[in-house]
């Protein structure tokens, strides 16, 4: 059976309880995504990027409308919906190769141990782990631990992968090494793909549609930037791209000027800003 | 003159470095030794001035000799032991040798438990209480720290019982398990039942409270893999909840252990265990002039086996924690 969209959010709001009333943390969210597409979510601090991952990963419930995953309503975390954790989140306790095995021995259930170990070697290989198979989380740098986290995701073998600001914890050259490791796992294995990030060029180089998302609260999608860039795309030649340089533009205009946090309108928000942390984007200011 | 001062000041340096290089090996060796010795010293000074019904209290010197004295005595009573097991062999023999129809009987050695004995029953009575109880606390300190409603439920009963102290316990004990462990041929006896089961009421409460903080503090991505991954409760529990709070199990298992060492020998001296406990009431009440250095032989050794059981478990700690970096001490 094919679907016309893969993944439907329709009419999707969330409310969290607290004790002056319910928070409306976002409302009348509207997306469909086609198998296969990478789509990133971008939006300053508080906006309800996590939410929306969340709500698709099954790890919240929408209030109002709902999820749709191939034409099954998504209630409750599930393999299929693997997750990469902002900051890796894998065992402490279990050797990378176990890492993964734990996932594959929770999806694969009923194969032989030689297919289960196949498969795992088969996933560490896609995000060049192998070498550090049998490190320990605390053995191994940031970025060998977030590619195990993705290689632990992938090889649930998820109708969607949905990652929560993979690279955020990152440094800038480790960063770019993994982007391109997505890019090429991506093309490979054709997941459709959820991204979230706060980095401009990160989203405008991976994604095939950026959606930007308006300040919470009852935060909403703000305008959907579909990037009509050629791949395989090379972040090099790309620097020079008007075109590129151009959808860059879109996303910081969006950013800084239609959605930048307005202070004058009420005091009762301008004091909430100064209480905020305030918003870093790791690329363009300059451009601001 | 400046020259005259300049030499002493450049070997005053040179005693300088000498001291910091001693100073590398002072630490773990000298520093320990000197306060044994000031200990030591301190005793000997007080204890000649202490004088009670049952004389001068034991110095040093006494304390030394009357171990020596229990290790001979436990010697002694082995040898006698060996010479009654013979004797019964021989006489069932020769009965046996003369009506092939008579069925020998066996008796054990009825003599009088030595010092060593009545360890290795305290290090039983209280390794059986510590099982018995840590078997019941991790599990329901599982179940308290991923379950609020059980915490807050539990909580009350925990803060009650934590605080009494074993000798509150115990005459309940002694008489419940009277009433209840009655059996012809009793594989315990009565006061090992009483002793552990005082032993294991005192033991709950540590690991039980650790164990549930632990559980509730499990990193929450970790819990979110957990669901992602769907496992189900008892792999969540056996996988994800059980590693995790490893070292607060441990942490909770080890002031088990010493509480549970320290209400033993309290528990041994009412319930009449023949460990211990049993020893020093015995001695008190035997009040012969070498009874306070006997005490003393059995409070020094009832110290170091707290220090060894200890260090057991740090070991074991050591052993299971999957963090090897971690320092414990």
């Amino acid at each position: 059976m094919t679907f016309k969209h893969q993944l439907e959010l329709t009419q999707v709001g969330i409310d969290f309880p607290t004790p002056k009333g319910p928070f409306t943390a976002l409302t009348d969210v509207n997306l469909r995504i086609q198998k296969g597409e990478f789509i990133s979510l971008i939006g300053h601090s508080g906006c309800g990027k996590s939410t929306v991952l969340n709500l698709v990963a099954g790890l919240n419930q929408a209030t109002t409308g709902g999820v749709i995953l191939e034409g099954q309503e998504v209630n409750e975390p599930g393999p299929e919906r693997a997750v990469v954790f902002q900051n890796h989140s894998l065992l402490p306790w279990l050797s990378a190769y176990k890492n993964v095995e734990l996932a594959v021995k929770q999806t694969r259930s009923g194969r032989s141990k030689k297919e289960i170990k196949d498969w795992v070697e088969h996933n560490l290989e896609l995000v060049h782990m192998t070498h550090a198979a049998d490190k320990l989380p605390s053995e191994i740098s940031g970025g060998m631990k977030q590619r195990v986290g993705i290689a632990r995701a992938l090889a649930m073998q998820p109708k969607v992968l949905l990652m929560d600001e993979p690279f955020g914890a990152l440094d800038a050259l480790t960063r770019a090494h993994l982007q391109d490791s997505v890019m090429e796992i991506h093309s490979k294995l054709g997941n459709t793909v959820i991204m979230i990030t706060h980095d401009v060029d990160e989203a405008v180089l991976l994604s095939d549609r950026i959606v930007m998302m308006t300040n919470g609260p009852a935060a909403t999608i703000g305008e959907i930037l579909p990037i009509e860039l050629q791949r395989p795309r090379n972040r090099i030649e790309l620097a020079d791209d008007a075109k590129y340089n151009h959808y860059r533009h879109e996303v910081l205009k969006f950013l800084y000027e239609k959605q930048r946090k307005v202070e004058s309108v009420d005091s009762h928000r301008k004091n909430k800003q100064k209480n905020a942390s305030p918003v870093t984007l790791k690329t363009g200011s300059d451009k601001e | 003159m400046s020259k005259q001062a300049a030499i002493p000041l450049i070997s005053e340096k040179q005693k300088l470095v000498d001291f910091n290089k001693f100073t590398g090996l002072a630490k773990p060796i000298l520093l320990p030794i000197i306060g044994l010795v000031l200990f030591l010293g301190l005793w000997n000074g007080m204890a000649k001035n202490i004088d009670t019904s049952l004389g001068q209290f034991p110095g040093t010197a006494a304390v030394w000799e009357q171990a020596n004295v229990l290790v001979d005595e436990h010697y002694a009573q082995q040898a006698r032991a060996s010479e009654f097991y013979e004797r019964q062999e021989k006489r069932n023999a020769e009965r046996v040798a003369k009506d092939p129809n008579y069925q020998p009987k066996i008796r054990d050695f009825t003599g009088a438990p030595t010092f060593f004995e009545q360890i290795w029953t305290s290090l039983y009575t209280v390794m059986f209480g510590f099982v018995m109880a840590s078997v019941i606390a991790v599990p329901l300190g599982i179940v308290c720290g991923l379950s609020k409603s059980t915490y807050a439920a539990i909580n009350p009963l925990i803060q009650l019982f934590k605080p009494i102290s074993p000798l509150a316990w115990l005459p309940l004990v002694t008489m419940v398990v009277s009433a209840v462990y009655i059996t012809d041929d009793p594989m315990f006896s009565k006061s090992f039942i009483t002793s552990a089961a005082t032993v294991a009421l005192c033991c709950l409460w540590p690991t039980l409270i650790n164990t549930a903080v632990g559980v509730s503090s499990i990193d929450k991505d970790l819990v979110n893999v957990s669901k992602v991954l769907r496992l189900n409760p008892l792999q969540h529990v056996l996988k994800i909840v059980m590693p995790s709070s490893i070292p607060a199990i441990f942490t909770g298992l080890r002031l088990s252990l010493g509480i549970g060492w320290m209400v033993l020998i309290a528990a041994e001296m009412l319930a009449q265990n023949p460990g211990l406990g049993k020893f020093v009431w015995d001695e008190f009440q035997n009040g012969s002039s070498e009874s306070l250095a006997r005490i003393m032989v059995a409070v020094l050794t009832i110290g170091i086996i707290g220090f060894i059981l200890d260090r057991l478990m740090l070991q074991l700690q050591k052993w299971v924690s999957w963090d090897k970096t971690a320092t414990l001490r």
